[in-house]
């Protein structure tokens, strides 16, 4: 018995092992979803013959990443929500890429000055309101959610999660830490039950009669308009792109860096440059309703439908630098408990 | 093998499990950072008597299901009990996020169940009326409660069946009536199986993050997780973790004293006499309810609608990945199976060799990897075999080779190493449970033979306990087909489980097209059950 046991051991181990082939290849930490990367990394390996080995990390990435350290097999980063994706930069897991290419596909604002980071794609965190009993809200700020004259009205998320913070964040770089302190407690006084589940679910919370606003990313909306079973649930809410009159509305990212101690540096720079042509651009706009960070390729029709808006343009890395700040705040008030 | 033989191999094996724990520790011991007093100064005693009730409502459920459960199906006669007696272990099968899932979809503001009383009573909104939430600490004692009671049950049942049906017939014969013998033997016999069943649940409920996490129940794990990656401080998590550990070593002693006090032995391993009540009447049919109930809401209900689920999301959800991951946590969970029953009968038998009390020690030690959520636990595991992979890259460079690359934490040794530690524990306290009951005079009697103690125990104490073996491999095993937090942190390349498969959907709240890859979990963590149940069947 322990010998069967201890080859089967030995099996596994030489399985493992020989996993990983000799072709040309790209290793791959991925804070997003495998299904929702997988036909950009098929067409590109089809492209180009270079296999893509990934590993979908939801949480740790730069944890994992930090201790790894030069013997890490990570050679490419795809990281979503800004203040994650400073938090693998300012440990010094990246690397610098010099690419035209990269360059010229990505504006400034969404890229790294020194090529340590690259957007591929964007993200608003718009406020939705029932089409029953709100209407369209052009004029809707994020400030505005802490009025108590919207008292037992607004659904969110946890306070905690990284859309939250992010947006947290964002407030504190406009308004500073005490005003932000004071609308969190106004915002928690408003909620209409504690935060919880994910953003469609907020969605579905304003349908039920729950709320009549609620915080969301941009692309649920469409993910869920795009499916047939979740349709009616978001025909029943407005998206609305909020502080339209001042700032902007708030964005965040997706975004690709290289990892310091990549192994197979061109091929993984071949990848990034993969994921800002247009080809790639467009799939992620098509398969998850994202904005495509590079000028000149389409957001899917659904989004562009909901039209044009301005984007807060102050730099992402000034957001990100207030993300511990925003969990702070958070616990402060209670926002979650 | 020696006796010195057996205490060293059972102090390396614990030590070796207790790396992780060590590692954390370490970890907490570091100088405090800010973000702990902040933390101690805001949520933290929210968080701490959040998870004290969670425990405390969790067991109490699993106590009052299981127990009355393993002795219907062990001393009495039932319509049905055939099939009963293996289903009443389906929920086991069932990862409790998913359950909690699909209780949210049942009974939130939009479900069918709510929407069947508007409809009914004519309520327009959700001021009109009182609905208990189901995102909340009652609901999440409740789905946690119907997942894991199975542990309870069937460590109970193992006990009562084992119990000698002499010793129930004399206090019948005394003038107990079913519930009074029920009450001053059974249940006293069956205590310390009952007790390492509650201590599972307990720790189970205290590491457990997916329900919690879905239902916005702040406790100790979630603050742990927040910590960690909200704050990225691995040191106020160590400390957090630290606390937990605590908290469990405290519940761990308190079984221990409880079991001490009584030391009970039985002349025989029943299997001689027809053992069972006959059930008629209300009785019956309450008793049938009852467990039959347990099964349709920790089992059935859940099924079935993944099944929906996954009918109507089949073309999307059927591809051709199902095998390779079936197949990757089939292997992993048996592997880990088996080695977690040898390690816990290397340590059960180094005890009961020696019979002191300093060789609790290592069992002990080897079974508090059970108190770590599975995030902390990776880190637990990263940190010591980093520097393990670490020393061995150095050696290779001085010695002018090429580096061998990350040979533990690269490879599925490091996935297996947390599983074992992870859930060693549950097979230690089911072989010790069993080892408890075989007399000590059998020792004696087999040593006065000549015996060696390997061969004592394989040819004495394992054909005896084989079903104390079994249903700790099994519990084991399931765990593993269902662990999900540190499969995520610590899998190699291209290595996938069914777990970190379908949390992919999940976590993108698309379980509709999870539900395909989440029946197969369910499906292949059917087939040991199968298997230890013709085992126990066998027995009578």
């Amino acid at each position: 018995m322990p010998t069967k046991l201890g080859l089967s051991a030995a099996a596994l181990l030489v399985a493992s092992f020989t996993g990983q082939a000799f072709a040309e290849e790209v290793n791959v930490y991925s804070n997003r979803q495998d299904f929702l990367v997988k036909p950009i990394i098929d067409t590109f390996t089809k492209e180009t013959g270079i296999d893509v080995n990934v590993v979908f990390l939801k949480d740790g990435l730069g944890e994992r990443l930090e201790r790894e350290g030069r013997l890490s097999p990570a050679d490419l980063l795809l990281t979503v929500d800004v203040s994650r994706l400073m938090d693998v930069v300012d440990k010094d897991l990246t690397q610098a890429v010099e690419s035209e290419i990269l360059e010229e596909s990505i504006p400034a604002q969404y890229r790294d000055a020194d090529g340590k980071w690259f957007a591929v794609t964007t993200r608003a965190r718009a406020i939705y309101t029932s089409k029953d009993r709100i209407g369209k809200r052009e004029d809707i700020t994020y400030e505005e959610l802490a009025d108590p004259k919207y008292k037992g009205k607004v659904c969110t998320r946890s306070g905690k999660h990284p859309y939250n913070v992010a947006l947290t964040a964002s407030m504190i770089d406009e308004h500073g830490v005490d005003y932000t302190k004071t609308w969190l407690q106004g915002l928690k006084a408003n909620l209409a039950q504690k935060p919880q589940g994910g953003d469609r679910d907020q969605i579905k919370a304003i349908k039920d009669g729950v709320c009549d606003y609620a915080l969301g990313n941009s692309y649920y909306y469409g993910v869920m308009l795009s499916d047939e079973e979740q349709r009616e649930t978001a025909e029943a809410v407005y998206i609305n792109f909020p502080n339209q009159a001042d700032r902007g509305t708030h964005v965040n990212i997706s975004a690709v860096a290289l990892a310091k101690h990549a192994k197979n540096k061109d091929a993984a720079i071949k990848l990034m440059e993969f994921l800002a042509s247009d080809e790639a651009q467009h799939l992620y706009a098509s398969a998850n309703h994202e904005y495509p960070v590079k000028e000149g390729v389409e957001p899917s029709a659904l989004v562009k439908g909901w039209g044009d808006f301005a984007a807060d343009k102050r730099p992402l890395v000034d957001v990100a630098k207030h993300a511990k700040t925003a969990v702070q705040l958070v616990d402060e008030v209670k926002f979650d408990l | 093998m020696k006796r010195t033989a057996w205490t060293v191999s059972s102090w390396v094996l614990a030590l070796l499990l207790t790396l992780p724990i060590m590692a954390l520790i370490y970890e907490a011991l570091l100088p405090t950072e800010d973000v702990f007093r902040h933390l101690w100064g805001s949520v933290l005693p929210t968080y701490i008597s959040n998870t004290f009730w969670l425990v405390l409502w969790v067991m109490v459920f699993s106590f009052l299901a299981g127990v009355p459960a393993a002795w219907l199906m062990a001393m009495c006669e039932l319509p049905s009990k055939r099939w009963l007696q293996w289903a009443l272990i389906l929920p086991l099968a069932m990862p409790s996020y998913i359950v909690a899932f699909v209780y949210t979809d049942l009974l939130d503001f939009s479900g069918p169940v709510q929407g069947t009383l508007r409809h009914w009573f004519g309520w327009q909104s959700a001021s009109d009326y009182y609905f208990p939430a189901i995102r909340s600490l009652g609901g999440a004692a409740l789905v946690l409660g119907l997942v894991l009671f199975p542990y309870v049950y069937l460590l109970a049942r193992t006990a009562f069946m084992e119990q000698s049906m002499s010793l129930v017939q004399s206090s019948r014969l005394l003038g107990c009536t079913p519930w009074q013998s029920f009450k001053k033997v059974s249940l006293p016999l069956a205590r310390p199986a009952i007790v390492v069943g509650l201590s599972l649940v307990a720790m189970e409920t205290l590491a457990e993050f997916g329900t919690v996490n879905f239902f916005a129940v702040n406790t100790l794990t979630t603050a742990v997780y927040d910590t960690w990656l909200g704050y990225g401080s691995l040191n106020a998590a160590a400390k957090i973790s630290a606390i937990m550990l605590l908290v469990v070593m405290l519940l761990l002693s308190m079984e221990r004293m409880s079991r001490k006090r009584q030391q009970v032995f039985q002349k025989h391993m029943g299997q001689e006499q027809q053992r069972g009540y006959v059930l008629t009447g209300v009785t019956k049919w309450s008793a049938l309810i009852f467990c039959w109930g347990l099964v349709a809401l920790g089992f059935l209900l859940p099924f079935i609608i993944l099944c929906y689920h996954a009918l109507r999301y089949f073309d999307q959800a059927w591809n051709s990945r199902f095998f390779e991951y079936s197949l990757n946590s089939l292997l992993l969970s048996s592997l880990v199976a088996g080695l977690a029953i040898l390690v816990a009968l290397v340590l059960g038998m180094s005890h009961r060799l020696t019979g002191k009390t300093y060789t609790q020690i290592p069992k002990r030690l080897a079974s508090m990897g059970y108190a770590l959520p599975g995030t902390v636990l990776a880190i637990g595991v990263l940190v010591p075999l980093t520097s393990l992979d670490f020393a061995i890259n150095d050696a290779a460079l001085w010695l002018g080779m090429t580096e061998p690359g990350l040979l533990f934490t690269g490879t599925m040794t490091a996935i297996a190493f947390g599983y074992l530690v992870r859930f060693g524990a549950m097979a230690i306290g089911s072989v010790e449970s069993s080892l408890g009951k075989v007399s000590p005079s059998l020792d004696m009697v087999t040593q006065t033979m000549g015996y060696s103690p390997s061969a004592m125990m394989m040819k004495v104490h394992v054909p005896l306990i084989r079903k104390g073996i079994l249903a700790g491999a099994l519990l084991v095993f399931i765990e593993c087909m269902k662990e999900l937090p540190a499969a995520l942190l610590l899998r190699p390349f291209n290595f996938q489980t069914l777990a970190t498969y379908v949390y992919q959907f999940v976590s993108d709240e698309q379980l509709e097209l999870g539900a395909l890859p989440a029946i197969v979990i369910v499906l292949v963590g059917l087939i040991p059950l199968i298997f230890l149940n013709r085992s126990l069947e066998q027995a009578h």
